[in-house]
């Protein structure tokens, strides 16, 4: 795939790395120049992928979350979290607004949904017993255009 | 984080502050239920002044605390909300169990 621009990390699953993952998004897309806006909803949904990452990928297991991003032309912004955890059973359930498998942790069921909402694609691959990846795009607006 | 309750007016004011996601949630969850239980107040107020990012844990959180204050008989404000606090609120249907305002709450 043709980039212009890519970062690739590796950090174990623990809840104090998903600051980590929206600091590097917010780094990476600096010179890009993008909105508030912009950068307020791509930091929300690495955060959203990280944590689903850490809190249900690795929920009886312990492993890495891998970060991928990329700068493709036209301004477009790559996202791509993977862990090597349960798997997702169901991805269609999973991804309905409000559904969630942890209620009882006070889980809303809303990250694919502002996921998706903040995002122009998003790609979910998953197998039970060998983990999950997630593939974001958004496209940032031509920077005149900017407030 | 601090936490006010004002006597006068049964009110229990929590200013979050700084980026309510998975790992500061599960934190703050304690501190504002000790609180409440402390002090049973009518209105719970939760001020967005300081925060500085949230996501869906934070919604949860959110959730969370209604439904601990909503069988008291309390009701739930929110306020000094960012417009990018407010959309995440907003996309998470909010507006339905808390009063949710850009400045101070009346
Ligand atoms: N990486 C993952 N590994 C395994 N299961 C996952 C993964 N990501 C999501 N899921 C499943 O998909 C469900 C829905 O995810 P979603 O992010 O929409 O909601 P949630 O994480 O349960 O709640 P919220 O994001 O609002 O805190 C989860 O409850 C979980 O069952
Ligand atoms: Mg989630």
């Amino acid at each position: 795939m043709k980039f212009l621009n890519e970062f690739r990390c590796a950090f174990p699953a623990r809840s104090q790395n998903e600051a980590l993952a929206r600091a590097a998004l917010s780094a990476f897309l600096i010179p890009s120049d993008p909105t508030a806006q912009e950068l307020a909803d791509l930091r929300t949904v690495i955060s959203e992928a990280v944590t689903n990452a850490i809190v249900h990928g690795y929920r009886n297991c312990s492993g890495d979350v891998s970060l991928c991003l990329r700068m493709l032309p036209e301004r477009t912004i790559y996202i791509r979290v993977s862990d090597k955890g349960c798997g997702i059973p169901d991805i269609e359930k999973a991804m309905t607004p409000l559904y969630t498998s942890a209620p009882e942790e006070e889980r809303a069921g809303l990250g694919f949904a502002i996921m998706q909402e903040f995002t122009d694609s998003l790609h979910v691959r998953s197998t039970s017993g060998t983990g999950t990846t997630l593939i974001m795009r958004r496209k940032l607006g031509t920077p005149h255009e900017q407030d | 984080m601090k936490i006010h309750y004002n006597t006068d007016n049964a009110q229990l004011l929590v200013f979050l502050d700084g980026e309510l996601d998975h790992h500061r949630s599960a934190l703050l969850r304690n501190e504002i239920d000790s609180a409440v239980y402390a002090h049973m107040p009518e209105k719970l107020i939760l001020d967005f002044q300081n925060v500085s990012f949230m996501d869906s844990s934070g919604i949860g959180l959110i959730m969370g605390r209604y439904k601990l204050i909503q069988p008291m008989g309390a009701e739930m404000f929110i306020q000094n909300v960012s417009p990018y606090i407010s959309r995440v609120l907003r996309l998470a249907g909010m507006e339905r169990l808390a009063k949710i305002s850009e400045g101070v709450n009346a």
